[in-house]
C-alpha cells in the first residue's frame, strides 16, 4: 500500500506516537520525494503537492461494520489516532444511498444510486475533510481552524470549530450571499469578509498561512490530511453496496480532489482484500462556464490551463484546479470521461433529480446528474452498468439557482369556490 | 524596474530566511534571472527543466496570476510587488 521510506518516517518532533494511526509519511505526488507527518503542504523539491502515505495493518469488514455510524468506522484507513472517536467533533458521514429507480428510469439506466452527501451535519461533504483536518490540527497542537470559502467549506469548518471549543476564522469573498455569510456566522467563527474575488481570498489564506504559526487552514497547510477524508465517500459506497465496487461512478470536479481521492479509496479496499478486484469508471463533471479540466480531457492535454469562472455553479468555480491533471490520470486509466453541462441544464436537473427521487440538490448535484444524461446520450457511460452519483450538498444552500424556475402556481382567495375552479381546470 | 518578491517558506532557505527580497527587472522572466543572481539555486525551484512555470506553483504579479497577463512576459513596473505561492491552496469546494 505505500512507497518505500526513504527519509526518516518519524512525525515532526512534538507530535505523539499513533497520532496519526497507520499514516507513515507524507509523499510528493509530482516527484515521489518524501517528507515527514507534519503540517507540510508543498514539496521542497518541485512545489507539488503532498500526499498522505500509509502501512496498513491487515482489516477486516466485521471490524470496520463494528464501528461507529460514521466516516471514524473508518478510522484505521485515515491519518487519524485510532482513538479519534472520544474526541468532540461533528461526527460526519455514512449518509444515506439512494436507490434512485425513477431517476434511473427517466436517464435510461439500468440501476442508479445516488449518494445523497447532504446528509451531513452541515449539509455538504465538507464535513467529511473538516473533521479529518481538524484531527491533524489537533495532533499538531494548531489553536486555529481557518479556510477560505464561498460557502460549503466555511459552514463545516465553524460548525466542526464550535464543536470542538477551539477557535475559528472564515475569509470570504465580501460579497457572498446572505444566506451562506449567515450560516457560517451563527457558529460564531471569526468571519472575515474580504474585499475581493474567491481567488483573491485564496491567495490571502496561502500568505497567513505561510506567516502565522499556529494556524490549521484546513484547504492549505494541512490539505494532506483534510483531502483523506473524501476517501470515506469511496469507502461508503462499497460498503453500502455489500462490500463491492460499482461499474461507474460520476463525481463533481471542483479542485478535482474529491474525485481522486474516490478513486484513491477503491484502490485501497481491493488492495486490503475488502472488495473484489473487478474494473471501475470513474466521470467527472463540471459546469460550462468553470469547465478547465472537461476542456483538457477532450483536447486530450495531460495540464490544465486555468480559465476565470463564470457559472451559477459556484461550489464547483475554481478556475485553476490543483488536482486537474490527476483526475485526468484517474479518467484516462479507469476509461473514463470529464464532461460539463451549461448553468440551463444544471438547474433542469437539480429540478429533475427533486422531481424523481425528492432530493434536493445544491448545483453541483444538478451538474452531476445532467452530465449523467449527457453522457449516456454521447453514447460514453454504459447504460446496463450499476452507477453511482454524488450529490455533494443541500439545494437550501442554493436556493437563488432555482428561484427563478419554480413557485406558486397561482394565487387565490381563501374560498373553496376558488380553488376548485383552478382543481378542476388543472386537472382538465 | 525594482521590485518586491514575497518568498514562499519552502523557499526561504535561499534567501537566508528572507520572506520579501528585492529584485531587478522589466519583466517576470528578467525579475527571476535577478532573484537567482542574488540567490543562486532559487530559480530551478520556481521553473521546470524546460524553463517553465512549474506546474504547481502560482505567480502573482500585483493581484494578477502571471497565467493570465503573459506568464515570465508579464511587465513588471517600478515598485510591483510579486508573490510566489505553492498552488496547492484549493478551492471553494469538491
Amino acid at each position: 500500500m505505500t512507497a518505500v521510506v526513504d527519509t526518516d518516517p518519524a512525525p515532526a518532533h512534538g507530535v505523539r506516537a499513533g497520532a496519526f494511526g497507520n499514516a507513515t509519511h507524507l509523499i510528493c505526488r509530482e516527484c515521489g520525494a518524501n517528507a515527514p507527518l507534519g503540517p507540510f503542504y508543498a514539496c521542497t523539491e518541485c512545489f507539488g503537492p503532498l500526499e498522505v502515505g500509509y502501512e496498513f495493518p491487515q482489516i477486516s469488514r466485521e471490524r470496520i461494520e463494528a464501528g461507529p455510524r460514521s466516516i471514524w468506522r473508518y478510522a484505521p484507513l485515515l491519518p487519524v489516532p485510532a482513538d479519534i472517536a472520544t474526541f468532540r467533533s461533528t461526527d460526519p458521514g455514512f449518509t444515506r444511498l439512494v436507490d434512485a429507480r425513477n431517476l434511473a428510469d427517466d436517464l435510461g439506466l439500468k440501476q442508479l444510486w445516488v449518494k445523497d452527501d447532504s446528509g451531513n451535519p452541515t449539509h455538504s461533504f465538507k464535513d467529511r475533510v473538516v473533521a479529518v483536518a481538524l484531527s491533524a490540527a489537533r495532533e499538531l497542537g494548531l489553536q486555529v481552524l481557518a479556510c477560505p470559502s464561498t460557502g460549503n467549506l466555511a459552514n463545516a469548518v465553524a460548525a466542526a470549530a464550535a464543536r470542538a471549543g477551539i477557535k475559528s476564522v472564515v475569509l470570504v469573498p465580501h460579497n457572498l450571499e446572505k444566506q451562506k455569510i449567515l450560516a457560517s456566522a451563527i457558529y460564531d467563527t471569526t468571519l472575515i469578509a474580504i474585499e475581493g474575488t474567491y481567488d483573491d481570498v485564496n491567495k490571502l489564506a496561502s500568505e497567513i498561512a505561510a506567516e502565522e504559526e499556529g494556524w490549521a487552514f484546513v484547504n492549505v497547510n494541512v490539505r494532506p490530511y483534510y483531502a483523506e477524508g473524501s476517501k470515506t465517500l469511496g469507502y461508503e459506497i462499497a460498503e453500502q453496496l455489500g462490500w463491492r465496487l460499482p461499474d461507474q461512478v460520476v463525481v463533481p470536479v471542483a479542485s478535482g480532489a474529491q474525485l481522486t481521492k474516490i478513486d484513491k479509496g477503491f484502490r485501497e479496499l481491493i488492495k486490503l482484500g475488502l472488495v473484489e478486484d473487478r474494473p471501475f469508471v470513474i466521470f467527472g463533471a463540471q459546469a460550462t462556464g468553470c469547465s478547465p479540466v472537461a476542456q483538457a480531457f477532450r483536447a486530450g492535454q495531460d495540464f490544465v490551463a486555468p480559465v476565470k469562472p463564470d457559472t451559477v455553479a459556484k461550489s464547483l468555480a475554481i478556475g485553476n484546479p490543483a488536482d486537474g491533471p490527476y483526475v485526468l490520470d484517474v479518467v484516462r486509466r479507469t476509461g473514463g470521461a470529464v464532461a460539463d453541462v451549461d448553468d440551463d441544464t444544471l438547474v433542469a436537473n437539480i429540478q429533475r433529480l427533486a422531481r424523481t427521487e425528492g432530493i434536493f440538490a445544491e448545483t453541483a448535484g444538478g451538474v452531476v446528474v445532467g452530465v449523467t444524461a449527457k453522457l449516456l446520450a454521447d453514447g460514453v457511460l454504459n447504460p446496463e452498468g450499476e452507477t453511482v452519483v454524488i450529490n455533494s450538498g443541500d439545494g437550501l444552500k442554493t436556493l437563488d439557482a432555482v428561484a427563478a424556475r419554480v413557485g406558486p402556481d397561482i394565487t387565490i382567495p381563501p374560498r373553496y369556490e376558488a380553488f376548485i375552479d383552478f382543481w378542476k381546470e388543472r386537472n382538465s | 524596474m525594482s521590485a518586491t518578491v514575497r518568498i514562499p517558506t519552502i523557499l526561504r532557505t535561499y534567501t537566508g530566511g528572507a520572506g520579501e527580497v528585492s529584485a531587478d527587472g522589466s519583466t517576470l522572466a528578467e525579475v527571476l534571472n535577478s532573484l537567482e543572481d542574488s540567490h543562486p539555486g532559487i530559480r530551478a525551484r520556481i521553473l521546470d527543466d524546460a524553463g517553465a512555470l512549474r506546474r504547481f506553483v502560482n505567480v502573482y504579479v500585483g493581484d494578477d496570476d502571471v497565467r493570465f497577463i503573459g506568464g515570465l512576459d508579464a511587465k513588471v513596473t517600478e515598485g510591483t510587488r510579486i508573490s510566489i505561492i505553492p498552488a496547492v491552496a484549493g478551492g471553494a469546494d469538491s
